[in-house]
Parts: C-alpha cells; sequence; structure tokens
C-alpha cells in the first residue's frame, strides 16, 4: 500500500509560508494514501497561477498546462486511460475567469474526473488583482476603487449546471477536505471541490480567522440532505456560499464515458490499434 | 456519333434544392462505370437560399482539375443560367426547368432543352423529384445506361420506402424518354469507362481514414467549414475500433483535449480551419514544450477573420509556420491529392509519436471538399511507429531517487517518455521552462540545453524525416518551372501538360512539406530552371516569399545564380483554372523573351 512519503518530492515549495494550498496539497496526499492508489496510476492537470504548482510537489504524474486548461486537457487524458485516477487542480482565476467556459461544459458531460480549485479570491502570481470571485467593494491593485462586479458563485453554477459531485473545503480542515476529495475521486462523474484556501500575502480580508468565523460546517448539521438539489441551492443562496463539506450528491448518474458508443473496458492506450485488411476494406465500401 | 474522353456537367440552383446529393449521386453512378471524376462545389454560408452549384469532370482517364469550359449545365432556376451560361460551349447543352421560362443570354453557344422537371416530378409523385428527372436528362445527353442510374436511386431513395425508390425510378426514367423525344442528333457521348469501381471521397474523408488506419483512437473538435467531415466520419469509424469523438466547445477545449491524450500516449487528431488554428496557438506552443505528440488538421479557407468561410485559400501558410510564440520546430505536412492526404495523414502520427510534438496537416478546402477519383488505399503501407516509448523494466532500471529523466538532454534531442501508469516513470510535463525532470528551471544554462534540445529534434530536410519533400515532372532544364503546394497540384499539371503540347518546356514541382522545406531539392531544381513560377492561392505570394527567403538564401549561398521567382496568386475565393496558370506562364515566358 502506498504511503504519505511516496507522494512527497524534494522539492522545494515556491509558495509563500502560511498559503492555504500547503493544506490542499496535503489533503490531497492523505486522500490518495487512505484510497490506496499508487503514485504512477494518479495524474494531476494543473494550471497557472500560485495553485498550479501543486504538481511540483506531489509524486505521480504531473500535467502543468496552459492558463484555464486543465479540464479539457484532463477530459483527453481520462477518456484515453480510464484506468488512471484524473484530478485537475488550479485557481479561482484559471478555473472560472480564463477557463470558465471549459467548467461549464466539464460539468454538462459529467467527465469522471475530480476538480479541485484552490479559491482564494484573489490573482496571487500575479501580485493581487480582483478575481472572479472576490466580493464586491474589494480593494486590489486593478480595482482601487473597490470591486464593481459581482462574484461568480461556482458552487451555485455547477449545481445549476447539472454537476452531480460539489463541495466545498477549507485547508485548515485537512481532514475533512482529504475525506471530500477522496469521495470526490470514488464518485464516478465530475466532482468539484472548490477550496477556501487564503492567500496569506495579497488579501488582507478572506483570512483564516474571517473563514473560521463565516464558514458554517455541514457536517456538523446532521439534518442537512446533500442528495437534494433544490434544498443545496437554496442553502448556497441564503449563506452566500460560506459552507464547508459535501454540498450536494446526486444519485448514481452515468459518466461520460460509459456514454460512448464502443467504449471499452480496457483503456484505449492499451488496445491493439491495428485495423485488419478486411474490415478497412469494408470501410472503403461506402466510397465506391 | 463522337466518343469523347472527358466531359463536364454542372447542376445549379437554390441552396436547399438538392443541389449537392444530385451531384453526388451522379458522381457515383460514373464512378460505378468506371470513370474517374473530380467534383467542384460552389457554395455559401447559409443553409437555405443563395445560388450553389456543383460542377463534375467525368473523364476515362485520371481528371485532375476543374476547367473553365462546360458540356451540359443543368438549371434548377435563372440564376444559374445567369451565373453560369458563360462557361457553355459550343455544342453544349443547357438543360432548364420548364417551370421557370428559361431565358438564354444573347451569344450563348449551347442549345437550350427546355424539360418540364418539375412537371414530370409532380406526374410521378412529388415536385422535389425534379433533379431525379434532370438526372435521366442528363444520362440521356452523356450516354450513360439508365440502370447504373437506377441502382443508386433506388439505394438512396429505396431505403425511405419502397414505394418513394419507385417513382424516383420513375422519374429517372421519364427524364431519359424525354430528352431521347426531344434531342434526335447528339453529337457526342462520352466513351465507356472501363468498369472499375474506384473510391471517391474528398479529402476530409482520407484524413480521417488515415488517421484511423494509424492508431488513432481520440478526436476533439469543433465544427468549422471545411473542416467538420473529419470529425464526423470519424464518429462513424472510431466507436468501431474502441475509440472517441467529442465535439468540444471551442479549439481551444479540441487541442487541449487532444495534447491530454497525447500525454497519456493515445494517437490524437483535431481538424480545423483558419479561426482555430488561431485558437489553438498557444496550446500548440504548450505541446511543443512540454513535448507532447499531437496531429493538427487545417482545413484553410478564405480568411482573415472570418474571411469566405466555404470559399478556397491557402492564406494561413505563414500562420502554420511562425504561429505561436516563442522558438518551435515545425512539421507541416501538405498532401496535394486525396490519395496523399490520407497517407500524410496516417504518417503525421508516427512523426508527432518520433519527434514528440505537434504536426501539421494542412489541407485546403478545395482539397478538404472536392471529391475526386482515387485508385485504392493500402492500409498494408501504413506502419504504426510510437517512437521513443519505454518498457516497465526500462524506466524501472532508469529512475533515480529524484524521479524520471523525462526530458534527457540526448544528441538527438528525443528523449525516452514514460506513460501515466508506468510504474516508477512519474514526471512533471510543463510548458513552463523545466529541468531535465520536468521541475521548473529558468537556470540560463538549463533553458540553452533545453531549447536546443527541442530544435534540434527535428531534422532540416523532409528528406531525413522518410518523406517526399517534393515532386517533379518535366523535362531536366525547363525554360519555366512551376512551383504549387496543395490543391494547385491539378491546375498546376495540366497547365504544364497544355503547355507542353504548344511546344513550351515546362516543369512542375509540387512541394509535399512545408516545413522543414525541402531546400536542397528546389535549389537543385531552381538550378535547372531558366525561371520560376509560384502559384498559390493568397494574396501575399506567402508560398513564394518563403520559397525567395529560404531556397534564394541557401543558392546565393551556394555561388548559384538564382532564376528570377515571378509569383502569381490568386485569392478570389476560387481554386486555379488551368487557363489562368498557362497565360501567366506564357505572359512570363515572353517577358523573358523580350528581355
Amino acid at each position: 500500500m502506498p504511503k504519505l512519503a511516496d507522494f512527497k518530492t524534494t522539492e522545494k515549495s515556491w509558495w509563500c509560508p502560511g498559503c492555504g494550498d500547503f493544506g490542499v496539497l496535503a489533503a490531497l496526499q492523505k486522500a490518495l494514501v487512505d484510497l490506496g492508489v499508487e503514485p504512477h496510476n494518479v495524474a494531476i492537470v494543473a494550471g497557472i497561477g500560485c495553485s498550479g504548482k501543486i504538481g511540483n510537489y506531489i509524486n505521480c504524474y504531473n500535467f502543468h498546462v496552459v492558463h484555464g486548461r486543465t479540464l479539457p486537457t484532463a477530459m483527453g487524458l481520462k477518456l484515453v486511460n480510464r484506468d488512471l485516477t484524473v484530478i485537475a487542480a488550479g485557481g479561482d482565476g484559471d478555473g472560472y475567469a480564463i477557463g470558465g467556459n471549459h467548467f461549464l461544459h466539464a460539468i454538462r458531460r459529467n467527465v469522471d474526473i475530480t476538480y479541485i480549485v484552490m479559491d482564494n479570491q484573489i490573482y496571487g502570481l500575479t501580485k493581487g488583482q480582483v478575481s472572479p470571485t472576490s466580493a464586491v467593494g474589494f480593494k486590489t491593485r486593478s480595482t482601487p476603487e473597490g470591486n464593481i462586479e459581482r462574484p461568480v458563485r461556482p458552487l451555485q453554477l455547477a449545481i445549476a449546471a447539472g454537476a452531480t459531485y460539489v463541495a466545498s473545503g477549507f485547508s485548515s480542515d485537512v481532514r475533512q477536505l482529504s475525506r471530500l476529495i477522496a469521495e470526490g475521486i470514488q464518485h464516478k462523474g465530475f466532482a468539484l471541490i472548490n477550496v477556501y484556501s487564503p492567500c496569506v500575502t495579497f488579501n488582507r480580508v478572506n483570512t483564516y480567522d474571517w473563514y473560521k468565523e463565516v464558514l458554517l460546517n455541514l457536517d456538523e448539521d446532521e439534518a442537512y440532505d446533500p442528495t437534494d438539489r433544490g434544498k443545496a441551492l437554496q442553502l448556497l443562496i441564503d449563506t452566500d456560499e460560506r459552507v464547508r463539506g459535501l454540498v450536494y450528491k446526486a444519485p448514481d448518474q452515468p459518466s461520460f464515458q460509459d456514454l460512448f458508443p464502443g467504449y471499452r473496458e480496457e483503456p484505449i492506450v492499451h488496445q491493439d490499434w491495428t485495423i485488419p485488411e478486411e474490415d478497412f476494406a469494408q470501410l472503403l465500401e461506402q466510397y465506391r | 456519333m463522337q466518343e469523347r474522353r472527358l466531359a463536364s456537367w454542372k447542376i445549379g440552383g437554390e441552396q436547399g434544392q438538392g443541389i449537392d446529393s444530385t451531384g453526388e449521386m451522379l458522381a457515383t453512378v460514373c464512378n460505378r462505370l468506371g470513370y474517374y471524376i473530380y467534383g467542384y462545389r460552389q457554395f455559401s454560408s447559409r443553409i437555405k437560399g443563395g445560388h450553389s452549384n456543383y460542377k463534375i469532370m467525368i473523364g476515362t482517364e485520371p481528371v485532375a482539375s476543374t476547367s473553365s469550359e462546360l458540356d451540359v449545365l443543368v438549371a434548377i432556376d435563372q440564376e444559374t443560367i445567369d451565373r453560369n451560361h458563360h462557361e457553355l460551349v459550343e455544342g453544349g447543352i443547357l438543360v432548364a426547368d420548364a417551370h421557370f421560362e428559361p431565358v438564354v443570354p444573347e451569344g450563348c453557344p449551347a442549345r437550350l432543352l427546355s424539360v418540364p422537371l418539375t412537371r414530370i416530378a409532380q406526374e410521378v409523385g412529388s415536385p422535389v423529384m425534379r433533379n431525379v428527372v434532370s438526372l435521366g436528362v442528363s444520362a440521356y445527353i452523356l450516354g450513360l445506361p439508365l440502370e447504373a442510374f437506377k441502382e443508386v436511386v433506388m439505394e438512396r431513395f429505396g431505403r425511405k420506402s419502397p414505394e418513394v425508390g419507385e417513382q424516383n425510378v420513375a422519374a429517372l426514367e421519364q427524364g431519359y424518354a424525354y430528352a431521347q423525344e426531344h434531342l434526335l442528333e447528339l453529337a457526342w457521348r462520352l466513351a465507356p469507362g472501363d468498369g472499375k469501381k474506384r473510391l471517391i471521397m474528398m479529402g476530409n474523408d482520407a484524413v480521417a481514414l488515415g488517421a484511423a488506419a494509424a492508431g488513432c483512437r481520440f478526436c476533439a473538435a469543433y465544427p468549422i467549414t471545411p473542416a467538420s467531415e473529419v470529425m464526423e466520419t470519424l464518429m462513424d469509424i472510431l466507436p468501431r475500433y474502441g475509440g472517441v469523438v467529442v465535439q468540444a466547445e471551442d479549439e481551444i477545449a479540441a487541442i487541449t483535449a487532444c495534447i491530454g491524450a497525447g500525454f497519456a500516449g493515445a494517437r490524437a487528431i483535431t481538424a480545423t480551419a483558419g479561426p482555430g488554428i488561431s485558437l489553438m496557438q498557444e496550446a500548440i506552443g504548450l505541446a511543443h514544450t512540454a513535448e507532447i505528440p499531437v496531429v493538427i488538421v487545417d482545413t484553410q479557407r478564405g480568411g482573415p477573420s472570418t474571411g469566405m468561410p466555404t470559399k478556397h485559400e491557402q492564406s494561413d501558410l505563414w500562420a502554420l509556420l511562425f504561429g505561436t510564440h516563442g522558438d518551435t520546430p515545425r512539421i507541416v505536412l501538405t498532401p496535394s491529392t486525396v490519395e496523399e492526404t490520407f497517407y500524410a495523414t496516417a504518417e503525421a502520427f508516427n512523426l508527432a509519436d518520433k519527434y514528440q510534438c505537434p504536426v501539421f496537416v494542412a489541407t485546403d478546402l478545395s482539397l478538404a471538399l472536392n471529391k475526386q477519383t482515387v485508385e485504392d488505399l493500402d492500409i498494408r503501407r501504413i506502419k504504426i511507429d510510437r517512437g521513443a516509448l519505454l518498457t516497465d523494466e526500462e524506466i524501472a532500471a532508469q529512475a533515480e531517487p529524484d524521479g524520471f529523466r523525462r526530458y534527457r538532454i540526448t544528441e538527438s534531442g528525443i528523449s525516452p517518455r514514460p506513460l501515466p501508469g508506468q510504474p516508477k516513470g512519474q514526471y512533471l510535463a510543463t510548458g513552463v521552462e523545466h529541468n531535465e525532470f520536468g521541475k521548473v528551471s529558468e537556470d540560463p544554462k538549463n533553458r540553452v540545453a533545453m531549447m536546443d534540445k527541442r530544435l534540434r529534434k527535428v531534422p532540416a530536410d523532409p528528406a531525413a524525416l522518410g518523406l517526399e519533400g517534393v515532386t517533379y515532372s518535366g523535362p531536366e532544364t525547363p525554360d519555366l518551372l512551376l512551383v504549387g503546394i496543395g490543391s494547385t497540384v491539378g491546375p498546376l499539371s495540366d497547365a504544364r501538360k497544355a503547355l507542353e503540347a504548344e511546344g513550351y518546356r515546362v516543369g512542375h514541382a509540387q512541394i509535399k512539406v512545408l516545413a522543414p522545406l525541402p531546400v536542397q531539392q528546389l535549389s537543385e531544381l531552381f538550378a535547372r530552371a531558366k525561371r520560376v513560377l509560384v502559384a498559390e492561392n493568397n494574396a501575399q505570394g506567402q508560398l513564394a516569399a518563403l520559397i525567395e527567403y529560404r531556397v534564394g538564401k541557401a543558392m546565393r549561398e551556394q555561388g548559384q545564380p538564382v532564376p528570377p521567382i515571378h509569383s502569381l496568386r490568386k485569392y478570389d475565393g476560387n481554386p486555379f483554372l488551368p487557363t489562368e496558370i498557362v497565360a501567366e506562364a506564357k505572359e512570363v515566358t515572353s517577358y523573358a523573351q523580350a528581355g
């Protein structure tokens, strides 16, 4: 069985001390160990930004792609090798601004991947501009008079678009987060885990203390039913998405790959790709 | 009666009036009778309305291009006559639906046969069958056996219901009988075909078949004219072999999905046209830097921007060579016939795997969409070569405590590649400059070593890639060397033959690989030619400029005189006619004689 050490690298971190992304990394590594997945059977597709560096610090197959394109890349990867555990990871800018289009379409396809968004409500690597999840009035280098755009509500957006697994995590609570990630990985279909992951350098508003104060822990609410789509949406509206825990999980639905005609159990990358001569002759018949 | 070895036929009407499918039926009939065909569709970017037409060259020998002349024109409306009558030749026949009371412009040398197409169709069942009536008329005029038409019509319409099939057969017969009765004396007929059922397909079909034959099992693409048929055909083929096709939300998703599949070790393809190529540029740079194989097809059309979406052009050459930011090696294959497109696409996957980079297959609208006769496609010629992959044992032997040196600096520049799922092969693939393990590194020495490694991977000459960079036909020392790329092969080769018949010494070189450009081969051809004429379908002379820069430079460096390089550019949306090239060639040569 793999151990935590198997998922570690010797790479020195480029993240600021105290960055929320450390908690996300630890939770992801713990989730993989808990599930007993071997490092070589994990592929992480990471985006651009501070969060995109996560692949530098975890030992598995990693692909650090262009800004905003983790989801289509991860889809291609998963469809040709269904045996892999495929995880897409990035920030709020990567996922909800430049990659917003793909977010919608990955959800409606229900691709069998797990998407971890490290949401710090700010652009960190470019040194502090407004992000699509920044609150109205939030002052940044690009909004010196305060943000005038209303924030994206990723959890509501995901549920409205038909997401089958929607969770909200907090990077301080590694235990809860690793459980949410592990369940997301086990979920057959698209799993979104939006993680409040504080930026200690450029966001002095949405701090650890602030999150501890405002986040409602759904684990502590025994009456909450995460299978009720309408109630999940209502909760998110009522709380402005300031929750953590499993928000919504749809009853069993086929994932994207289950719906392709002719899709096989054996991953595409392991199949014999030759077309027999007589088959090819048959293919050509329609052109005669 | 005279027997002809070549005839041209065209049907025109409003888009949505079944012009395409009528042309398809005639093409299929002619193919089954053993004729060679070359189809040429003119259409616009809308579904209903607007003039569209379908011209078919029918020959007893291979036909490589369309012509400016027309023997038979079938007009479903007056606009068809107005727009196309000038092509009709002496002895030609204009078949027009009596329904719209056709008016033949003065001076039109063709004979009018006004046929009550709509009325006959109505009598046998429904006015929609008027095109089938016109096929019956055409069968008589061309001297083709009606039985062959019946077979195709039954296949197409009999599936719906036997009754509809029979009605259409009746429509055919009535059209044939009408023509027989009203056209007592015909000047010519087509010589019989050889009865060999060859293939008729467009370049997009050949791309899909070539990809499937080469082991491609993943396609992601976004619909766009004139590339969509690649995705559609793969949607038909790939599921039979366990493969998947995804219609992506945009071209950026299409290319990155393919790159993800390529990273995982599959063979992936995306097909697009200019606007999609523009959107894909950033991701193409990622594939270069992270060294991931992927095949990208560009069916060039009129640009820039939306440009002329349904019109032919070859104006992406510079975008394909110089697109994406930063320094990257390039492989751009430019097949010129449907048959070559099949083999080039298949080979593109081997090159992508071997050199671990994107490989482009550039066609153009004319090649992508015009149906041509293909003798045969031989899957036995397709060999799947995966390049520098590793066994699990090899990986275990090479793995180090710090990981796997995926980007090992090697003499060839090619580094062995583990695939996700292989134990101990874990690495970071990234578009960020990286060290041998894939970890971020901006160390100046590392940067230079990595850049040089990537750039030296791809040899400078197509011969070193096992490719034929250019084909040549003509005399050893031509007075004029015609040079082209892509679908211009037909008009250029027909022009060369026409000029030769008039006593000109003309050669024809067709470039099959745009990058790496066959500089050496072209230099040798240029050294033996008095003049060069580069013919291409764009406004800036993109190919001529490239040749001037690359081939001219190479010749000067070797102390060889560079022959004058003339540039012929056509960018009105239509492919060249051989006559246009002949005229320019004569102009250039006479200019040469005078000067």
